[in-house]
Formats: C-alpha cells, structure tokens, sequence
C-alpha cells in the first residue's frame, strides 16, 4: 500500500502549527516541518491556511437504506457524510424494515462497510416497529457485528414512562444509551411548526416546546432513578437546555444534541410555507436559537448532530401540512457550527472538536474515532479551510436528495479533505472518485 | 399586486379601494342587466379542494358578472389523498391558460406555495386556505359594516367589532383582525381560552372570555361557526356550555346597543354559537353578507385582472 500521506503547513484545533505524516490507516507522527524519509516517501498535501482535525462523528443520520433507497443510500449517505468531513456517521432505526433486529442492524453496518467512506454506525430500535410497546431485541442487536450501543426510535418518542425505565435499565448490563426523540405525542397531534406568535398567524397547528420539555424533565428523573444512561436527540428549546444543564449539575448521567438548522433558523423561515423549513422538531424563536448556542458553548448540550434527513422531491414540493418532516444536512454541518458558534467567539475550534468528534464518539463508544491528532491514533481526519466560504447549492450535493434550507446561502468554512483510515475520501473539496466509485 | 394570500398583502388605501370599487360594482347587481364586458375573454378557474358551495358560486357570479369564462375545478379531498399533487394540477390549469386561479384548500398555505411556485404564471386569489386567512370574507365583512355603521371618511374609525368563538381553527377571524384593525376598527376576541390561539397577543386586537362584558360596547359582532366535534379534543367540556358562554341569545341580543349589527359568516349551527331568533332578527346582516361577498369578490377580480392599467374609474 503506497498510502501515505504528508498534510504539510496546516494548524492543530489547539492552533499550533503542524505537518500530520499518516500512513497505513494511522497518524505516524505530528510535528514542525517533518523531514525524514518517510515524510519524503509520502503523498505531500499543502495544507497550509487550513485547520487539521480529528473526522468529524455524527450521532444522528437518517440514511434510509434499506427501504427508501429513492432518498438515499448507505452509500451516498456516506458520500455526504465524507464531503461534510465526517468519519462515522449513526444510522438512525426508522428504516424500511426497521433496524430493530441483528439482520438489520448488520445489513447496514455491512453495507457502510463495503461503501468504506466513513464508518457507519447503525443504532437500533428501542422498541419493536418504533411502536413504543415492546422491547425490541436490544441484547442481539448489541451482540452482533455492528455491536449497537445506541438506541433510538427516533422519529418517535418513547412516550410510555414504564417502557422508557426498561429500556434505560435494561441497557446497562452493555453500556448502551437511549437516545430519545423527546416529544410527548399527545400534546403535538397533526402538530406542524413551533406553536408561537407565527403559528398563531399562519395557521399552521402550533408544537408546543412543552411537549419536548415534560419528556426530557421525565426521562433525566428516569435515568436518575434507574442509574443509567440517557441521551436526549436534537434540543430545540431554551427550557430544555435549563432541564439538562439541571440535571446535569444533580449529577445525572444525561447527554444531549443540537442540530445545525436549529443552531442557525427560526420558526420565521415558516412564513414562506416552504415545506423545506418543515423539520421534526420544529424551527424555533431565536430566543431559543441564542439558548441552544449557549447551551452548546457552556455545556449542557455535548454535541451538534445533523440529523441528516433525506426525502424525495414530491415530498417537500407541495403543501406544508402534506409535507414529510426533515432536512438534509451532513454536507452543511460544519460550516453552520463554525458560522455560529466560532465565528462569533463562542467557542474555540478545540470546543468545536470536542462538539463535533470527540464527544459524540465517547457517548456512543465510538473508540477508534474522536481521538486527538497524535501519533498513533486512527488517521480519521478532516481538513477544514475556514477562510474559505462557499454557497450551498442543493444541485450539487452528494445526498441523493435536495432537501436543504440552506440552497443559495454563503457559507463560512470548506471541507477541503477528509480522510479516512488513512485513505482520502474528499481532496481538494471533491469526492475521490477511486474510494467512490462503489 | 398580482396576487390575493393574505390580508397583509394590502394596505389600507388598497383595502379600502377593493371596497369603493365593491361600492360602484354593487349598482351593476341592482341593474337589469347584471353585466360588464370587462373580463370578456380571460379565464378564470375555480379550485376548490374542499367543498365550498357558497364561496365557489360567489366567485362565479362574481366572474360572471364580469364576463369572465369560469371552469370549476373540484378536487375534493387532500391532493394527496386523490394521488394528484398541487403541481400537477396546478401545471394543468396553467397549460389550459387560466389567468386567475381561485384557491380553496384544507392546507394553510396552499394558495400562497401556489403563488410563489414557477407552476402558473396567473393570479391567485385565497378563497380559504386551512386554519390561515380567508380575505375576501373579511372584505365583504368590512363592506358589510361599512355600508351599515360606516363613516364618511371610508374607514371603520371609532367602531368596536366583537369576533366570537372559534377564533383558533378560523380563517374567517385571522383576515378579519387584521383588516378590521388595518381600517381603524378596534376588535375584541370572545372565546374561550383554549379556542384562541398562543401568540394571539401578538395580534392587534383585544381579547376577552367574557361576552356579557363585550356586548355592550360593540357596534357588530361576529359569530363563528363552531364544529360540534371540537369538545372531542376537550376544547370545550359540551355543546351546552359552549352555547352557555359563547352563544348569541335573545338575553345577550338584548345587552347590544341599537344600532348593533349581527354578522356571521355561514354556515350556521343554529343553537350551537347563534339562535334563530339572533339569526333572524332584524338586526342579522347575515343575508346581506352574502349578497355583499359577490360585489366585493367582483371588485377583487377586476382590480386584479383588469385594474393594473386603470386603478381609477372603475366603471369607465
């Protein structure tokens, strides 16, 4: 394998500057102007300008394989996934069928690994068909080859108070976590956009931020009570950052997302009716969009996770309350983080490694990614130019679908490669055809 | 303007020309012959994808009267759930060459996707759109009130309008407190909390749950229709209670002033939000409203489709 690599004149998160020597799948040395003879074997990239950081994980991806390959597939989800710097990517359960057995969750580990752009990380169903009554077979879907330690009927919440103790007991005997979709389902029936000042005016049926709030306020009494391990997906209210950021300080062992979009839009981008601003949860109040930013930069929200959410054109192109719920976003993530949350100094691009890698890799036990770029770490990295700004351009993605609130928008910050298990999967801010070309 | 969505398309001075030209247009509906040649040629389509009789013959008339070819496209149910999307339909009304496109739609938001869609190159007039706007109702409602308690100025200056009842599911009430409020009119909300909307003080409007205060004072109050299914979502514990508070009585009639008016914007649930004897006393407008609705809805079509070129003299 002649696979090494020389990133040459590039700056560390911690901002110091360093060459990053990488070959046979692993980081061989990190250090001032590296000059020895495997330095001089290597593939040299200048990389000069640009950050080099760990691969970016994400805890959340809807990849829709198996089932709705029309929107994506484990394949082209991890185009978008390596185009957006990531290395691993979760794959959400709400497939087609539903990864709430082994064969499932192995289909789709497999699948990632054949792609072999990032690692694919499925997460399994707490409950049997995301129904929220049963268990589903969480031991054998730990047990199997994609050894699932997140669960998650994202999509849905897991609404029973007495199924969620199971679950969150049960999952202890393998270090597992319940990420769960907190939305208490009565209090948000036929429920379209943040329930406010502009759902009053447009009529669209208001999603009170209390049906979110009651389950994360039950489920960290919950994870209190039975000792065990919650993480709560996708945050989008100032009252639910204040129940995490309590909880936290009680002690309790309660982690929690923020996406991209809620991170950056409002429940004003509604008044379009464009169904493409239509997301569950729901764009919020920019009182709530400034609480999550704190939140994040200050610590009760551990992680951004994209919630990548991929749907075919003739779901979004038609009426709001037809309109399927979600927004595509592997390929923007980076970017949104570094517009709002380093560009206007609230936080350091070591915070933003730690949001963006390292902490989503421990809470899922992710081991062979998050690590610091130092010899002998795994070499999943991403190379990021964050004077570079660019435009989002839904033609030009690597998903297989166009759902993005951001087309036309100009972005801070540019993947410029990223690299996986020593391989580059993006160079230059381009797709390597030899790694895609499946 | 090239399209009617919302009553925040308009400002006062265009509202309130939408109502003269009502004014001059309603002499052509008391004349022998009920017709002006002004549309003659242009095509306008009804698309209704929830039944509306009502609404949809008001619109014919009112495009008949100006001469207009009028389709009626009935698309009952969702687009979705007839398998047919918005676009596709919308795409075929555009190939048939249809310069104005009534909308009404179960989904909020239907008209203005339409509008802003590259799907039709016409005009789109709101006729209903889910839980959002319906502006020529309030329109007709303001010409309504105008005609009967109007001041000589045009505006609805210094007058109280009470809009009781659903105010949560109604679209009726969403264009009518913003356009009432727009004319000078002070509009106060009668309903039970959970049948007004969170962000409603955001509104610019009053708000009240009790009716026997407002009565009094108001110079019109609207009645909205109330669906009896509501209490099964617990907005309302019975049919009883909800008649009870919010009912228009011969008790409550009798709190009015003399010269109060009593509108509602059909269809009714006689013994639900109103009485026969409200509905049918002397003070009821309710009739009119819908004679009002085909002159107001005239004036829409013309101002849009023919009125670009000739914002005055209407009737020239």
């Amino acid at each position: 394998m002649t696979s090494s690599y020389l990133l040459a004149g590039g700056t560390l998160a911690d901002g110091r500057k360093a060459d990053v020597l990488i070959g046979n799948g692993v980081i061989i040395e990190v250090g001032e102007s590296i000059q020895n003879s495997e330095a001089s074997l290597a593939q040299r990239i200048d990389v000069s300008g640009c950050k080099v950081l760990p691969g970016l994980v994400d805890l959340h991806t809807h990849l829709r394989e198996p089932g709705r390959e029309e929107s994506e597939t484990v394949h082209s989800g991890s185009q978008a996934a390596a185009k957006g710097g990531f290395t691993a990517v979760s794959a959400m359960a709400n497939t087609f069928p539903v990864a709430d057995t082994a064969g499932v969750v192995e289909q789709v580990y497999r699948l990632g690994q054949a792609s072999g752009l990032c690692d694919v990380y499925p997460v399994g169903a707490v409950t049997q068909g995301l129904a929220g009554k049963q268990l589903a077979e969480l031991g054998a879907m730990a047990q199997s080859a994609a050894r699932v330690r997140v669960f998650s009927d994202d999509g849905n919440c897991v609404f029973d108070p007495m199924v969620m103790r199971r679950a969150l007991e049960y999952v202890k005997q393998f270090n597992g976590v319940i990420a769960q979709h907190a939305q208490e389902p009565s209090l948000t029936q036929a429920a379209q956009m943040n329930e406010g000042i502009v759902s009053s005016k447009l009529g669209l049926k208001g999603w009170p931020a209390v049906a979110e709030e009651a389950i994360i306020a039950r489920d960290v009494l919950l994870a209190d009570h039975v000792k065990s391990r919650l993480h709560i997906c996708h945050v989008t209210t100032a009252g639910g950052v204040e129940i995490i950021r309590w909880a936290k300080a009680r002690g309790i062992n309660v982690s929690a997302e923020v996406t991209p979009h809620h991170l950056l839009l409002t429940d004003e981008m509604a008044q379009s009716y464009n169904p493409v601003f239509k997301v569950n949860p729901p764009l919020r109040t920019q009182t709530d969009v400034m609480a999550l930013r704190e939140g994040l930069a200050d610590g009760p929200i551990d992680i951004v996770a994209t919630d990548h959410a991929p749907h075919p054109t003739e779901d979004k192109e038609c009426e709001w309350e037809h309109a399927a719920f979600g927004m595509i976003g592997l390929e923007t993530a980076f970017s949104i983080v570094q517009k709002t949350m380093i560009d206007s100094s609230m936080m350091s691009w070591e915070d933003l490694v730690d949001r963006l890698s390292s902490a989503p890799a421990r809470i899922a036990g992710y081991a062979d990614h998050g690590k610091k770029v130092v010899a002998g770490s795994s070499a999943h990295l991403t190379v990021i130019n964050p004077s570079l700004s660019w435009r989002v351009d839904r033609d030009l993605v690597a998903s297989r679908s166009r759902n993005t609130p951001f087309h036309g928008m100009e972005l801070p910050g540019k993947v410029v490669a990223t690299f996986f298990r020593g391989i580059p999967t993006v160079l230059n801010g381009k797709l390597v055809e030899a790694v895609t070309g499946e | 303007m090239r399209h009617l969505l919302s009553i925040n398309d308009l400002d006062k001075t265009k509202a309130l020309s939408i109502l003269d030209t009502a004014l001059e247009l309603a002499r052509i509906s008391d004349a022998p012959v009920k017709k002006l040649p002004t549309l003659r040629g242009r095509t306008i389509v009804n698309l209704f994808f929830e039944d509306s009789t009502r609404t949809r013959i008001s619109f014919e008339a009112a495009a008949k009267r100006l001469s207009a070819d009028v389709i009626n496209f009935s698309a009952k149910g969702s687009s979705v759930s007839k398998g047919e999307s918005l676009k596709d339909t919308a795409q075929t009304l555009q190939a048939m060459g249809a310069d104005a496109v009534i909308i009404r739609h179960s989904a909020s938001g239907a008209p203005r996707w339409l509008a802003d869609s590259e799907w039709i190159a016409g005009s789109v007039i709101n006729a209903g759109d889910g839980t959002h706007e319906h502006p020529t109702q309030a329109l007709l409602d303001a010409f309504t009130i105008r005609k009967h308690l109007g001041s000589s100025t045009g505006d609805l200056q210094g007058l109280h309008v009470a809009i009781v009842g659903d105010i949560l599911h109604s679209r009726v009430a969403r264009s009518n407190a913003l356009l009432l409020s727009m004319l000078g009119a002070q509009v106060t909300l009668v309903a039970p909390p959970t049948l007004l909307p969170v962000g409603v003080d955001s509104w610019p409007v009053k708000v009240s749950y009790d009716f026997d205060s407002v009565l009094p004072h108001v110079d019109a109050v609207m009645m909205l229709r109330v669906q009896q299914e509501r209490m099964q979502d617990f907005f309302f514990p019975t049919a009883r209670e909800y008649s009870h508070f919010f009912g228009l009585n011969r008790d409550r009639m009798s709190l009015m002033k003399k010269s109060a008016i009593i509108m509602h914007p059909g269809p009714m649930n006689r013994g639900l939000e109103i009485t026969a004897e409200c509905a049918d006393s002397a003070r009821s407008v309710i009739v009119e409203q819908v004679a009002n609705g085909v002159s107001v809805r005239m004036a829409v079509l013309y101002l849009l489709l023919a009125g670009a070129t000739q914002e005055q003299g209407v009737l020239q």
